[in-house]
């Protein structure tokens, strides 16, 4: 009886350690004379650290941290220090939801930036609006901010946008007959619902579409189908680890047409762990990872650059485009901030509204009261794999 | 559909079909000593390959399996020493659950040690590309090298099981752990040794199949619970049962795919599993008899 009453007593001073610890922390101190008057902005982030979105999530924390690290050593924004309480929610969108009422009820916190995932995001997208809270979103569906909710903004590219630009390479290319597959993920599911809403407008048919487990470890299975129906070409939709295995079981059973991948397909791990497979694959993307051979003209190459060069000398790890949606989604933020000159939370949510040009690592944001995504088709750049290296497209 | 056609479902059902055999395999080596169910038995494969990926990088292919199956072996034993052995009154089901708690504490502690990304193992011969050709169909060379190694493994283990000392030995404590005892057999390094069998041979299996499934940290689950329902179609300490499963259900699935929408082929799995769960316990390939006798 006795050991069972310390037992207890020992769990229960280590979840006490460990619901206490963030708020023992030290918070960071100011350097600057000017910014200890004015009051740090509690801003929360949500986002997929661990779990099958983690590469995601670990890009889009590691940018944050480095991000808010580097404005607080600037003074902040307009003089508000950043404190940043990052949750990780491992995409279930059950804990996004327990996550973001903490968030908002307990540490009252400024902003949200995250989830990672569409799924969670959509999860959370009323508790924001309820608790008047902003919400800048790092996932990509457009759902999420189509039809417009007052507090919701995401920083990533439309995925119709995404879907366009694929169709006009196969408009070009005379490709009139794809196959399609889908993760069974939030995302896999409105790119699928895009693909066959557009597909149309560019005189391509979908001839077979297959949803397959997000978890799935082998996709020969449903290539075989997609080669039986003879397809000129094949469009894989998902965020999952199986974009490389696309890759290598098309090659493997000889299923020798263009592959297509969305703009998930953005992270050099996939093309590293799909090897020789995964060259010739194309995709849109932001611009990021060809931001080295970008002309020097172009309105987004000192941001890309910067970005890529900060992030890769700190993390010794190649920068990839969705940890730009969170160095997006702060600095939409931060600008807001400036240009309301206050950090109420109304008018810096107006502030979004009309924040114009502002040039991100996805594009160039102009935000209305009706786009609170702000960027158009021309943020993606159509991408492909050549030796192991992404390059842009040429046909 | 035309004869490559058909070939070539028949081989999408037999690379995800090679696929559960080898992951069930270890699943019957503790049970057949313990009558426990282990499902820590994915996080071994992972724990396997990972540390294949990461010796890869310094010493050739051959010799990076090798450390890593022992490496992942000597974990097994220890694993089993620290949280298996000193449980007082462990009755199946209580070690089961450790099991369940096991398979989440390895996982997480692969998060720190590696991180959240994906790797693979290169192919043991050819690239990604390079595939086998067989009546108009195509399969990758890496399956091939799954079948054979699940082929060997299971020969290995008959043999072992049949006609040395030591697997006897295992074998009687699974049958009466008291009897065993009462004959001189040290049943609790019986118990020990077959978490290190089982954990190497899942290195083994996680090496193998790590070109084609890549490998992450959390992917041991979902490996398993496939594993575990193959190891039960197959019946439960039936490693032969266990291959010849495995290849049915991915068999099975492939004729799902080509008849059906993808999505249905999990269904058909589950739909096994119960039909088997309810109408024969024992599993397909095992006489009911044999396994009556085991759980006296």
């Amino acid at each position: 009886m006795r050991t069972r009453v310390a037992a207890i007593l020992v769990v229960s001073v280590v979840v006490l350690g460990l619901v206490l610890s963030p708020g023992c922390k030290k918070s960071p101190t100011g350097t600057a004379p000017e910014a200890a008057a004015a009051e740090p902005i509690k801003v929360g982030a949500i986002l997929a650290v661990t779990g099958p979105a983690s590469f995601l999530g670990a890009p889009e924390k590691k940018t944050l941290e480095m991000f808010v690290e580097q404005i607080n050593q600037a003074g902040g924004a307009s003089g508000h220090k950043i404190e940043l309480l990052i949750k990780d929610s491992g995409a279930k969108p059950e804990n996004a939801i327990s996550m973001a009422k903490q968030l908002i009820d307990e540490e009252k916190v400024l902003a949200i930036i995250g989830p990672s995932t569409s799924g969670e995001t959509m999860a959370i997208k009323n508790i924001c609006e309820e608790g008047k809270t902003i919400l800048l979103s790092c996932a990509a569906a457009e759902t999420i901010v189509n039809p417009v909710a007052n507090q919701v903004f995401k920083t990533p590219q439309k995925d119709s946008d995404a879907a366009r630009r694929i169709f006009e390479v196969m408009k070009d290319a005379g490709i009139t007959k794809i196959g399609v597959i889908t993760s069974n993920a939030g995302f896999g599911i409105a790119g699928g619902q895009q693909l066959q809403k557009l597909a149309p407008e560019y005189g391509v048919t979908i001839a077979i579409s297959e949803t397959y487990d997000k978890q799935e470890t082998d996709l020969t299975g449903v290539l075989t189908k997609l080669k039986g129906a003879e397809v000129e070409a094949v469009v894989n939709w998902s965020i999952v680890p199986a974009q490389s295995l696309v890759a290598k079981n098309m090659r493997q059973i000889a299923l020798d047409v263009p592959l297509f991948q969305s703009h998930g397909f953005g992270n050099i791990k996939y093309v590293e762990a799909g090897g020789e497979a995964a060259n010739g694959t194309i995709f849109p993307c932001g611009r990021l990872l060809v931001a080295d051979v970008l002309p020097d003209g172009h309105p987004q190459k000192k941001v890309l650059v910067k970005y890529k060069n900060d992030y890769e000398s700190r993390y010794k790890e190649d920068a990839s485009t969705f940890g730009g949606h969170a160095y997006d989604a702060l600095l939409i933020l931060t600008e807001a901030i400036k240009k309301a000159g206050s950090v109420e939370p109304e008018q810096v949510r107006e502030a979004i509204e009309n924040l114009q040009g502002v040039v991100g690592t996805g594009g160039v944001f102009n935000f209305s009261a009706q786009d609170h995504n702000g960027l158009d088709k021309d943020a993606f750049e159509v991408l492909t794999v050549k030796d192991g290296k992404f390059v842009v497209y040429e046909p | 559909m035309n004869l490559s056609q058909i070939v070539q479902y028949g081989l999408a059902g037999i690379t995800v079909g090679s696929i559960y055999a080898i992951t069930a395999i270890g699943f019957n080596i503790i049970y057949a000593t313990t009558g426990v169910i282990n499902f820590a038995q994915g996080e071994f494969l992972i724990v396997g390959a990972m540390t294949a990926i990461s010796l890869s990088r310094i010493a050739p292919l051959p010799v990076a399996i090798l450390g890593a199956v022992l490496i992942t072996t000597v974990l097994g034993g220890l694993i089993e020493i620290v949280f298996i052995r000193p449980v007082k009154h462990a009755s199946v089901l209580r070690l089961i659950v450790i099991t369940i708690g096991l398979s989440i504490l390895i996982r997480e502690a692969m998060l720190h040690v590696w991180d959240e990304k994906v790797r693979s193992l290169p192919y043991f011969t050819g690239t990604p590309v390079s595939t086998v050709t067989i009546l108009g169909a195509h399969i990758s060379p890496q399956i091939l090298w799954v079948l054979g190694v699940s082929a060997v493994i299971v020969v290995a283990l008959t043999l072992f099981f049949r006609f040395t000392r030591t697997g006897r030995a295992m074998r009687a404590c699974s049958d009466d752990r008291m009897a065993a005892r009462l004959c001189g057999i040290n049943d609790r390094w019986m118990v020990t040794l077959s978490f290190m069998l089982s954990a190497g041979i899942g290195a083994f299996a996680g090496c193998v199949i790590s070109p084609v499934t890549q490998t992450q940290y959390d992917m041991g689950a979902p490996l398993a619970i496939k594993g575990f329902t193959v190891a039960i179609v197959g019946g439960l300490g039936n490693s032969m049962g266990a291959v010849a499963a495995g290849l049915f259900l991915g068999l099975l699935e492939a004729l799902v795919m080509s008849q059906f929408a993808t999505a249905y082929k999990d269904v058909v799995a589950i739909v096994v599993l119960l039909l088997i769960l309810i109408f024969r316990p024992s599993g397909l390939f095992t006489r009911s008899d044999v396994s009556a006798l085991r759980t006296v």
